[in-house]
């Protein structure tokens, strides 16, 4: 029986067995950030401890960074994480892609720009969107701040092996329908925990179809469907994607994208499980609730808990529904909007600017609706700017801001106010995500995302962009 | 390795309704705007013990002065979901919680928290509805995690198995709970391996 990428990466990275039982586990390339490192680098201070392999840990700042003027944050407390990173990347003799590097960016679109993140390593991050890297072939797991500790300390993690579900999506999607349908989908389907104690192979005709952009809108979301990380097969795209960046080695390359396409699973791979959808079954598809796997198809009406099929699915829609403010039985088209957010991690490169861009000409915002725009790294804006999006943003009334975070969990100045409701192309619809405690999120695609913007409510993009079938 | 063993914690229990307690529901991302943890205890549940507007006090449990005195949490399916954020175990360990008992929790949240020496134990759902309603009935009564027998019990009779994996069990029982030393140890196997991976 051959093996599964999962297996080969852990196979080849394991140091060795704990005394109680786990792995100790090689993390080849670590990513920090502002918000979970400090107190990490603080223990390791109190400890006496260095960084075990500073050559190998790359940090930047992204979720406190303000998206106007991104170097004069007004807040104290942003400013002094801002200057304990540095100062712990100095320290620590840490690589830094910091504002004026022209690089920084959201940390997950930054590994991956920059060539960092490579088919056959172990990632950590102390960031559970750390899965995103997963798009290459990596096994890329969200750590937290003990765990960070532990990786700049020794570049190893105390891990349990994880089990392997493989989600087979076959057939073509229909026009319209996008990587972030395809994961909200999944996750509708599976739930927002059946992914406990499973690492996801996306395999099948749909994923490798996908740019590497795509696949890393779906890997991006694997937490949200429980899982630790999730992985897409490298293949000849992701050696494309990968060949010519910075940090990639181009003195053998022959070599090099034969070593990365050798992790790939073995056709006779073994699973824990598999699943297997049908990509014409894929609608595009919104949240109405609190949590990711509350999720509907643009065309169907919100729950109704009379209908649960238990207490405790009853329970969930209730209390979901009171806070969305929503009526169960209602279509979940023509809800109305106050904020239209496209960026984060999972939909904020150059490709969701490029789509979005394609369809947006002619149109206008909806009055009274706040648009924003948000890259996810200074990269991904200077090649906006090269293209002439921001201009055809701006003309239709969204406002185009720099890279960071942004509004997807609002620890820097974009946040919501009261109960606005927001249409956003970020990961997680939970209560208070958006920086308001009663603010309300609901998720989807960021073609999406500009139909409720341009509508003034929640939209089929299909129809309002005429995409036909 | 000189660490406590964590092998039973006792002490009065509150129970927290709702399934899917996520991490930005334990500590809101605005107050991780901090380069320590002290002081996270106060903001633990902010946004659901406090109205927004008005900031006053909830009706949430942990604002009812029956469990002020609480240190064992109990809770519904998928406990910590969300964010990997340590700032969520981290506010509960600062704000007084010893140990956690729930239906499931997320793996990220459970292994922060193991490392913190918080136990997380896993209980059915109707071993957990007779928790919540021998709390509830009497606020006082005392509940200890066996962690090295896997069982609940309480001060009023209750006594029912539980369950948590091996590796975390072991890890709390034998105080080896934060690994840092273990992983130290193995120096020299770290640098071998290295230097087999092509891209170190
Ligand atoms: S964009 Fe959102 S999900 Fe992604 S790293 Fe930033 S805060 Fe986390």
């Amino acid at each position: 029986m051959g093996k599964s990428l999962f297996q080969k990466v852990w196979d080849a990275h394991t140091v060795g067995t704990l005394a109680d039982g786990r792995t100790q586990l090689f993390i080849g390339t670590h990513l920090i950030h502002e918000v979970t490192s400090p107190q990490a680098f603080g223990m390791l201070r109190d400890l006496g401890l260095k960084v075990k392999f500073p050559k190998r840990t790359f940090a930047t700042v992204d979720h406190i960074v303000p998206t106007i003027n991104q170097d004069a944050p007004q807040d104290p407390l942003a400013a002094e994480m801002m200057q304990a990173l540095r100062k712990n990347a100095d320290d620590f003799e840490v690589t830094y892609f910091d504002l004026a590097s022209g690089k920084q960016g959201i940390v997950h679109v930054v590994g991956p720009e920059q060539g960092i993140t490579q088919p056959g390593t172990t990632i950590a991050c102390g960031d559970s969107h750390t899965a995103t890297h997963g798009a290459f072939g990596a096994i890329a797991f969200g750590i937290g701040t003990t765990q960070v500790r532990d990786v700049l300390a020794t570049q190893t993690l105390a891990l349990e092996e994880l089990k392997v579900r493989r989600i087979e999506v076959n057939g073509d999607l229909r026009p319209g329908v996008y990587a972030k349908d395809v994961i909200l989908h999944i996750i509708r389907l599976l739930g927002a925990k059946g992914g406990i104690g499973y690492g996801y192979e996306y395999a099948g005709d749909v994923f490798d179809r996908m740019s590497m952009e795509e696949r890393m809108t779906v890997c991006n979301m694997s937490i949200e469907g429980g899982a630790r990380c999730g992985y897409v097969n490298p293949d000849a795209k992701t050696v494309a994607y990968l060949q010519g960046r910075p940090y990639v080695d181009m003195s053998d390359f022959d070599a090099t994208a034969a070593r990365w396409l050798s992790f790939a699973s073995d056709a006779d791979a073994h699973y824990d499980d598999i699943v297997r959808i049908n990509a014409g079954d894929i609608e595009p598809t919104v949240t109405w609730g609190i949590s990711p796997d509350h999720g509907i198809s643009i065309s169907e009406t919100i729950p109704d808990p009379a209908k649960a099929a238990t207490a405790q699915e009853k329970a969930s829609i209730v209390e979901a529904l009171e806070y969305m403010k929503l009526k169960p039985g209602t279509p979940i088209k023509g809800v109305e909007i106050d904020v239209a957010f496209i960026g984060s991690c999972t939909n904020g490169r150059i490709s969701d600017f490029r789509e979005v861009a394609k369809y947006i000409q002619g149109h206008k915002v909806a009055p009274g609706v706040q648009a924003i725009v948000v890259p996810g790294s200074q990269i991904v804006a200077i090649q906006c700017e090269q293209e002439g999006l921001p201009k055809i943003f701006t003309d239709a009334g969204f406002e185009w801001r720099g890279a960071g975070c942004s509004m997807c969990l609002a620890m820097n100045p974009d946040k919501l106010v009261g109960d606005q409701l927001c249409a956003s192309s970020s990961n997680r619809n939970f209560k208070g995500r958006q920086g308001s405690p009663t603010g309300r999120t609901v998720l989807m695609s960021p073609v999406m995302v500009a139909a409720a913007a341009i509508n003034g409510h929640i939209s089929d993009a299909r129809e309002l962009f005429h995409i036909a079938d | 390795m000189p660490l406590e063993p964590v092998t039973q914690v006792t002490g009065r229990a509150v129970f927290i309704p709702g399934a899917d307690i996520d991490t930005d529901r334990i500590i809101p991302a605005r107050f991780m705007k901090c380069v320590t943890f002290d002081g996270l205890g106060e903001f633990a549940f902010y946004d659901v013990r406090f109205n927004s507007e008005t900031s006053e006090k909830t009706d949430h449990p942990l604002n009812d002065p029956r469990f002020a005195e609480a240190s064992i949490l109990v809770a519904g399916v998928n406990f910590g979901c969300g964010s990997s954020r340590e700032h969520a175990p981290q506010s509960l360990r600062k704000y007084g919680f010893n140990g956690v008992i729930a239906e499931s929790f997320a793996e990220i949240f459970f292994g922060n928290s193991t490392t913190l020496a918080m136990p997380c134990v896993i209980a059915t759902a109707a071993d957990i509805a007779k928790l919540r309603d021998a709390i509830d009935a009497d606020p006082t009564t005392s509940v200890t995690i066996d962690v090295d027998k896997l069982r609940v019990s309480t001060s009023g009779g209750l006594d029912f198995p539980v369950t948590m994996p091996d590796s975390a069990r072991d890890a709390l029982i034998s105080g080896r709970w934060d690994p840092i030393q273990e992983l130290l140890d193995n120096d020299a196997a770290i640098v071998a391996k290295a230097r087999e991976l092509h891209y170190v």
